[in-house]
């Protein structure tokens, strides 16, 4: 990016004096985009744990076959919390962190541009995952019919399903104000000079993010209310018994899941596109075409849906549509996979913690994406529908994609956040072992899933044993290795290196120009950018 | 930009390489790294496509990463490289977006004419309606040879292996009481439907899965061109036993299809019940007891103390000690938005007296009644 300062609008005597007031009402009461960027982050790492610990449950059952630990009603709660709350209360959130610590150091704005409603947005969360985890504990226990929630099993639950409802109430309104304040901020508060094609690609992804998450949240709420009221108020949009459909829900439910996955995977890219330049010592190559490729990516996203039903019985027509509908997101997919090899294509390569991670996510994410394009093929999806294949498939778009790019993100901006280096041999070991690791749980699966294995069955048949067991030792691997992050974080803000305002060699961007850590209040005056 | 051949032939080598060590490994270990043999030609089909795509993206992948390859072992700044300045290039990035459309043209066709072959469920010779229960799968022979069979299938795996209290069968969780037969050759449509909520009826051997969706009828057919036993499970969470509800096809000559609808009609007269036999509380009982082992102790429990809150328990319940009528109508017609389902069209008269009357007279309950076979004849609709 060819962006100069001409002023640094960092006024460095104020950050001795930022009149945040202290203790527990600072937290309360913030309306500083980085505190509730942290407060984002450390929330969202918290839920990563939690749902990583069903997960766990989930593959210690797994081990072998036969119950041994957990009775089948209560397996299938912990696959629909686990699912509810990676998306929802771990991945999301990181990124909505993410989006307000960096946009506006990266835009040069001195604030998001609503500072109350960022408090709210970020104060609705801890209500809505503590309704989603007590729910465990009410009679009939948590929701248990997947988190895709499909009736007529979800009018079958108990109150948990309630609560699940509402959590999910909760958690789309805090996503909606959070994107219509990153919007507002992206449009409104650029620095003078910084057109849009100048932004950052990390801002642009965030700014196609919002898009979607406001037009598709209002639809997921829509959905659970209609099944909240086929529950309670005899309404019945999705039993035939009074003339509904219970595919119904399906369709509109996977027009808000089809935009969402994207909305979980977008704001990746851009951490990913500008580590793999960083650390390349090059600029992104195809800039342009990046920012067209996630606006096509955003807009194909609302067109495919039903490919997540074919077996429902479908027209032909339609089965028809949605494949070839589908195979198109493999061009600007492919797209954005050949621009990065590019960038890296004759540059200056060093291998950090950040690099690692962002090269382990475009290995990983495009083995997702050619299971994907697999999955798409209707006719080769019925042998797939709802096994493990399918498992391993999101797994690999949403843990080696969106979690392995936010650990990218975590490790590059760590000495922004905390003016101090994190310990790189550490670092490094942590993506070793979650890359191997990660490739034990979940290649496995897909073998699983092509012989026959159906997904959310607590007891398996025999001939699946030894995947399974690979799998689950796979996946405490995984976990124990998330440790070091947890370890790898506090240690560096405790005790790490002191870091310079730009600790890496190859970094462009407002973001490296204010100092390490970045002050309680930046760019009250906007730098110009020529 | 120009890829050095030497690169990617590294590249590829490396990949194959590591590919073949994981394939030979796990082909030693007797895992199962593919399909499961087919016995379609559709499935065939549908095995053949998704290598045609695995070799595809093994191209491409090999290919790409071949690139990004060369350039993390070439490119490194502690090698002394410095970085060329290049971000753009029409050319290329035109290239690399015609290309692949092209290939995705390629490979969607002969999937279109798969799909449209397997989606023609025309000119069955046997249609077999299958229903999803929570957890079992109910057959009706409604069309062709064998029509007018009917019967439920469900797990027969015994419940002493699934909880570990005896060693598991071969075919553990894949087998059921009455499999479904049919004829090798012919082609048999399947119309699925469900009670309660949604399943799927999925035979992988077949390459056949359709949802049961309630209140609405899908198909799908298949035309099996071997003998065998063909196992499936259900593929749609569905509740507690989603994992329990398995599907069994056995595929068999003409002449043992033949004589097997023989055999199923000569049962299924004979199990024309006498409506005027006289039956003691302990003859019911005993029936009850089997009836009710079959249908209601995966919720209820065979203590009757059930899983509250959502299967409530039997064992002193309101309903079960309490009026006839109210206990006959929940069993008769289920409880909507529960998973009771109705039992009415499961089950026959007697079985439904004799579950009832063991329900009554079981555990804590000891009402003393007897439901009669002629009574809940009487309370149908």
């Amino acid at each position: 990016m060819n962006i100069a300062t001409a002023a640094n609008g960092h006024v460095t005597a104020h950050d001795d004096h930022d009149h945040a007031p202290k203790g527990m009402m600072r937290w309360l009461t913030t309306t500083n985009h980085k505190d509730i960027g942290s407060m984002y982050l450390w929330f969202s790492f918290f839920m990563f744990l939690v749902g990583g610990c069903m997960a766990l449950t989930i593959r210690s059952e797994l081990f072998q076959p036969g119950l041994q630990i957990v009775r089948p009603e209560f397996f299938n709660q912990l696959t629909t919390l686990h699912g509810l709350i990676m998306v929802f209360g771990a991945i999301m959130p990181a990124f909505v962190g993410f989006a307000n610590w960096m946009i506006p150091l990266q835009i040069g704005a001195s604030d998001m541009a609503f500072g109350r409603m960022n408090n709210w947005s970020f104060w609705l969360l801890p209500p809505a995952a503590l309704l989603l985890v007590a729910s465990m504990f009410v009679p009939g226990g948590a929701a248990a019919a997947g988190w895709t929630l499909y009736p007529p099993l979800t009018i079958q639950q108990g109150m948990g399903m309630d609560m699940a409802i509402f959590a999910i109430h909760i958690l789309g309104i805090s996503s909606i104000m959070g994107s219509i304040n990153i919007i507002t901020t992206i449009l409104n508060l650029r620095a003078p000079g910084m057109t849009l094609m100048k932004m950052p690609l990390f801002c642009w992804t965030w700014l196609i993010t919002a898009y979607l998450i406001i037009a598709v949240m209002p639809i997921l709420a829509g959905a659970v209310t209609m099944t909240l009221t086929d529950r309670h108020f005899g309404t019945h949009f999705f039993s035939a018994a009074g003339g509904g459909d219970p595919v119904l829900f399906q369709h509109i439910f996977w027009f808000f899941g089809h935009p969402e996955v994207y909305i979980v995977i977008i704001p990746g890219f851009g951490v990913v596109s500008q580590v793999i330049s960083t650390f390349s010592r090059k600029p992104v190559f195809g800039y342009a075409s990046m920012v067209y490729a996630i606006a096509a990516i955003g807009i194909l996203s609302f067109t495919v849906w039903a490919h997540h039903m074919y077996t429902t019985g479908m027209p032909i027509s339609a089965q028809l549509y949605f494949m070839y509908a589908t195979m198109l997101i493999a061009v600007p997919t492919g797209v954005k996979i050949f621009n990065w090899t590019a960038t890296m294509w004759r540059g200056s390569l060093s291998f950090e913690t950040p690099m690692l991670f962002a090269i382990g996510f475009i290995f990983l994410f495009t083995l997702g994406g050619f299971s994907g394009l697999v999955l798409a093929m209707a006719a080769v999806d019925v042998q797939m529908q709802d096994t493990y294949y399918v498992v391993a498939h999101f797994h690999y778009t949403m843990v080696a994609g969106a979690l392995f790019s936010a650990f990218a993100g975590l490790y590059y901006w760590l000495p922004k956040w905390t003016g101090h280096m994190y310990n790189e041999k550490m670092g490094q070991l942590h993506f070793w072992l979650s890359f191997v690791f990660f490739n034990m749980t979940f290649f496995v699966q897909h073998f699983l899933g092509i012989a026959g294995m159906p997904r959310r069955i607590p007891d398996y048949a025999l001939q699946f044993t030894e995947f399974n067991q690979i799998s689950t030792i796979g996946a405490f691997g995984f976990g124990l290795s998330q440790l070091l992050v947890v370890y790898n974080v506090i240690s560096c803000m405790r005790s790490g290196e002191k870091a310079p305002a730009k600790p890496w060699e190859g970094a462009e961007g407002l973001e490296w120009e204010v100092p390490s850590p970045a002050p309680h209040h930046t760019w009250e005056v906007q730098p110009i950018i020529k | 930009m120009c890829i050095k051949k030497t690169g990617v032939r590294a590249a590829a080598l490396w990949a194959s390489g590591a590919i073949l060590a994981t394939v030979t490994a796990s082909a030693q270990a007797g895992y199962q790294l593919n399909f499961q043999e087919p016995a379609t030609k559709l499935a065939r089909e549908v095995y053949d496509l998704h290598m045609m795509m695995m070799y595809i993206c093994g191209v491409i992948f090999v290919g790409v990463f071949g690139v990004m390859f060369y350039s993390v072992f070439k490119h490194r700044k502690s090698s002394g490289r410095t970085a060329a300045t290049f971000h753009e290039n029409t050319t290329v990035e035109l290239i690399w977006t015609i290309i692949p459309t092209i290939i995705l043209i390629v490979m969607v066709w002969p999937v279109t004419k798969a799909l449209i072959a397997m989606r023609d469920t025309s000119s069955a010779d046997i249609t077999i309606k299958a229903t999803g229960y929570q957890w079992k799968w109910g057959y009706d022979y409604i069309k062709g040879e064998g029509e007018g069979i009917k019967f439920m299938s469900m797990l027969s795996t015994p419940r002493e292996q699934v909880e570990g209290r005896a060693p598991k069968g071969e075919h553990y969780l894949l087998e059921v009481d009455n499999n479904v037969v049919v004829p090798v050759g012919k082609k048999i449509r399947i119309l699925t439907t469900a009670e309660d909520v949604i399943h799927a009826w999925y035979v992988p051997a077949f390459a056949v899965k359709q949802d049961a969706i309630p209140g609405f009828i899908r198909d799908t057919s298949f035309r099996a061109d071997r003998e065998g036993i063909f196992r499936g499970q259900c593929a749609e969470l569905c509740g507690k036993d989603h994992g329990f509800m398995p599907i069994v096809v056995e595929v068999v000559s003409a002449e043992k299809y033949s004589a097997w609808v023989a055999e199923q009609k000569a049962r299924l007269s004979v199990a024309a019940e006498d409506p005027n036999k006289v039956w003691s509380l302990d003859e019911l009982k005993q029936h009850g007891e089997a009836v009710y082992t079959k249908n209601c102790a995966a919720c209820h429990q065979a203590t009757g103390k059930g899983l509250p809150p959502a299967f409530p328990a039997l064992d002193g319940s309101k309903i079960a000690t309490g009026s006839k009528e109210v206990h006959l109508d929940i069993v008769l017609n289920g409880k909507a938005g529960t998973a009771m389902q109705s039992f009415g069209k499961q089950l026959s008269d007697t079985d439904i007296a004799a579950v009832l009357t063991y329900e009554r007279n079981s555990w804590g309950n000891k009402t003393g009644d007897m439901v009669l076979p002629a009574e809940v004849k009487a309370a149908r609709k």
